[in-house]
């Protein structure tokens, strides 16, 4: 019978179903951060258990280390004492475990959805879990790739699996080719737009169609990170030569075993005639460049569209129009080109490649950013990313236009950090989620495209990128 | 079997999508312990002032229009809510948060997967009921404050005296609440399954144990 590459990737992985419908699936790669680690390890040591298999993890801290950090910098520098104590904390327990990390003073460190694939921890056919719901990013290399909670973290670390139940199978197609201005970040939005932030729930969607084949691995990676906005905690897509080459080039696995592994990689794609649950076709020709106006990453528009107001909706949800539109200060607005912006965040899990950063730089090479703009961040995803982004010059373009060029670090995505809004501040934002307060008490997210987000740092309000 | 009745008063939230970052904002995942949220919880909705982790709801200005700062409700035991609670970040915190303030139960039409999961791992029960019971639910609650009763072996609610829903879930998921068990033990009750998967894994994919760095 054909499957469903989900269900070869369960099926893989499976150590044991139970009669409840529970199963045992064995876990790859484990990526931990400072932030819904600590209260794992700290179960293990109440259990006094050990880590089941050390080389299965990787650790880095990423939420809420400060991207102003220069040369000098350790953990004991950070001013915040509270975010101080959970990256020392997670130095403590990665010596004490004896887990691999990158830490704050390596010039690897990074968003670990970034650094992983990078570092060539990610491989195809892989099981991949980290307290942390973008998980679901490492699905772009054919990986079983999913978000899970702290109590599940310990137990992983304690027994190397998790138990869960099988999800369904969504499949979306994306075909044709996107207008200029469009990027992986607008089509994903669209399909939020389209489905819902509760439309993918209790399912694995697996992008496939012409636009996902010949997209690079970066823009697959920026549409499975978003599968968890679209409500489901697995995304996915299948491997082929994309995928392939970009592992030759970063992991280090020898030529023999990159030759033995090649062979069951081939495999990792869904048969052709594969039964899904539900199958969504989407013409990405079609697809125009997308910006957030409310509090959800459902409540998207085209960027010139009227935003919605209640006699477009059903009674419904009008409670929720209302809250969304209050919280951002939309009462007067009748489109987003009316808003003007104080702040413009380029970076996170989801745009912040190296992809990304060339996209915002084409925008702003030579120009300077708009008067009204208080502060415009560029935040790479990671030490690798901001060391090549430098020896392309993009820094200097950056830094020339009037942004900050940052160190690595998940930064205003969440405002864990010192980089937040403030109340009633107006931002631009490359990130995943515009819910209230993400970036700051009061503040107000428009999530975008990184060309999106560079435009609107150059002229102040949202104009046409095409 | 002390577990498996859930009673108390129903607070209400008529909105969608209520997501990990409303239940238990960004600030407080600074803490490294698993106790201690319930002061933070719905922490933008319920005060008028910015908080941090070594505060208390005590030092707090509070906004006294919202329904958890109102009586009964400051006791309530069960949220009712919509669609899609709890979708957004993984951070098991929101979860302890509400634990931590008193609740026993969410009822809404649907929840996000990975806090759905997370709720049983701190026995806090997440209820699935359709669209139009939570209408129906909603309506019931709109005048004046209510208690329903959560009955976790009969897999039923009952509320207005006579009148009850049943709700589905898993008998595994629902024993962990009904009888506090804690899933690294149960799992390693099979570590030899684990073991024999490991090994014949290592033999047959062995790139995924090569790495080294
Ligand atoms: S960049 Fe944002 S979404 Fe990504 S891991 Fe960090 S906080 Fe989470």
């Amino acid at each position: 019978m054909p499957v469903t590459l989900y269900d070869k990737l369960w099926d893989e992985h499976l150590v044991q179903t139970d009669d409840t419908n529970e199963s045992l699936i064995y876990i790859d790669r484990h990526y931990l951060h400072e932030v819904t680690s600590p209260q794992a390890f700290e179960g293990l040591r109440h259990k006094q258990l050990k880590p089941w298999r050390l080389d299965a993890n990787v650790a880095t801290p990423d939420h809420n280390v400060p991207t102003d950090r220069g040369n000098t910098f350790d953990a004991a520098s950070i001013k915040d004492e509270v975010a101080k104590i959970q990256v020392v904390e997670l130095d403590k327990n990665c010596n004490n475990f004896g887990i691999h990390q990158f830490d704050i003073t390596s010039n690897k460190q990074g968003i670990v959805h970034v650094m992983g694939p990078e570092l060539g921890y990610t491989l195809p056919g892989m099981t991949i879990v980290c307290g942390d719901s973008h998980t679901s990013t490492h699905g772009a290399f054919g990986c079983l790739a999913m978000g899970i909670g702290t109590s599940e973290v310990e137990h992983v670390l304690a027994t190397q699996c998790l138990k869960i139940t099988k999800l369904k199978n969504m499949q979306v197609n994306f075909n044709g080719h996107p207008q200029r201005g469009v990027t992986s970040k607008d089509i994903v939005l669209h399909l939020i737009k389209l489905i819902g932030t509760a439309g993918g729930a209790g399912h694995a969607i697996e992008f496939s169609g012409s636009y996902i084949s010949s997209a690079s691995m970066e823009s697959r990676m920026t549409i499975c990170n978003m599968a968890i906005e679209a409500g489901a905690k697995v995304g996915l897509a299948g491997v082929d030569a994309t995928t392939l080459d970009y592992v030759k080039k970063h992991s280090n696995l020898s030529d023999s075993m990159f030759s033995k592994a090649n062979e069951y990689w081939q495999t990792l794609k869904s048969d052709p005639d594969a039964n899904f649950d539900q199958t969504i076709d989407i013409n990405v020709s079609n697809i125009r460049p997308q910006v957030t106006w409310g509090t959800s990453p459902e409540m998207t528009i085209d960027f010139d569209a009227d935003i919605p107001s209640q006699g477009d909706i059903d009674e419904v949800n009008h409670e929720n129009l209302l809250l969304a539109k209050a919280y951002m200060g939309l009462d007067e607005s009748k489109t987003l080109q009316d808003l003007s912006f104080d702040r413009i965040f380029i970076g996170s899990c989801t745009n912040s490649r190296m992809e990304d950063l060339r996209d915002a730089a084409s925008v702003v090479k030579g120009k300077k950013i708009s008067k009204d703009i208080t502060e415009a961040i560029v935040v790479p995803g990671s030490g690798m990313v901001k060391a090549q982004a430098e020896e392309e010059g993009l820094d200097k373009i950056f830094v020339d236009a009037g942004f900050l060029w940052r160190d690595p670090g998940c930064s205003m995505c969440l405002g864990m950090n010192p980089d937040q809004l403030k109340p009633y501040e107006r931002c631009a934002s490359t990130s995943n989620r515009n819910f209230e307060g993400r970036q700051g008490n009061l503040g107000r997210t428009h999530l975008m495209s990184p060309l999106m987000a560079a435009l609107t740092a150059v002229n102040g309000k949202i104009t046409d990128p095409s | 079997m002390t577990n498996s009745i859930i009673t108390g008063i129903v607070a209400t939230f008529n909105r969608d999508n209520i997501d990990t970052d409303q239940i238990i904002p960004t600030e407080y995942l600074k803490s490294i312990k698993k106790f201690g949220f319930g002061d933070f919880l719905f922490d933008g909705w319920r005060y008028l002032d910015e908080g941090r982790l070594d505060m208390t709801a005590d030092d707090r200005s509070k906004n006294h229009d919202f329904i958890l700062n109102k009586e009964p409700f400051t006791n309530a035991k069960i949220l009712l809510t919509r669609d899609n609670f709890g979708c957004g970040s993984s951070r098991e915190h929101a979860v302890w948060a509400l634990r931590d303030f008193g609740f026993k139960a969410v009822i809404a039409s649907s929840f996000g997967d990975i806090f759905y999961n997370n709720c049983f791992k701190n026995s806090v029960l997440p209820i699935k009921l359709t669209k139009e019971e939570i209408n129906h639910l909603f309506e019931i609650s709109s005048l004046s404050p209510v208690s329903f009763e959560i009955d976790l072996l009969k897999k039923d609610l009952k509320f207005d005296g006579n009148y009850s829903y049943s709700f589905d879930v898993k008998d595994s998921l629902l024993d962990r609440i009904i009888n506090n068990l804690d899933d690294v033990d149960i799992t390693l009750e099979h570590k030899n399954h684990i073991e024999a998967f490991e090994q014949k894994r290592r033999h047959q994919r062995p790139w995924l144990f090569d790495y080294s760095n």
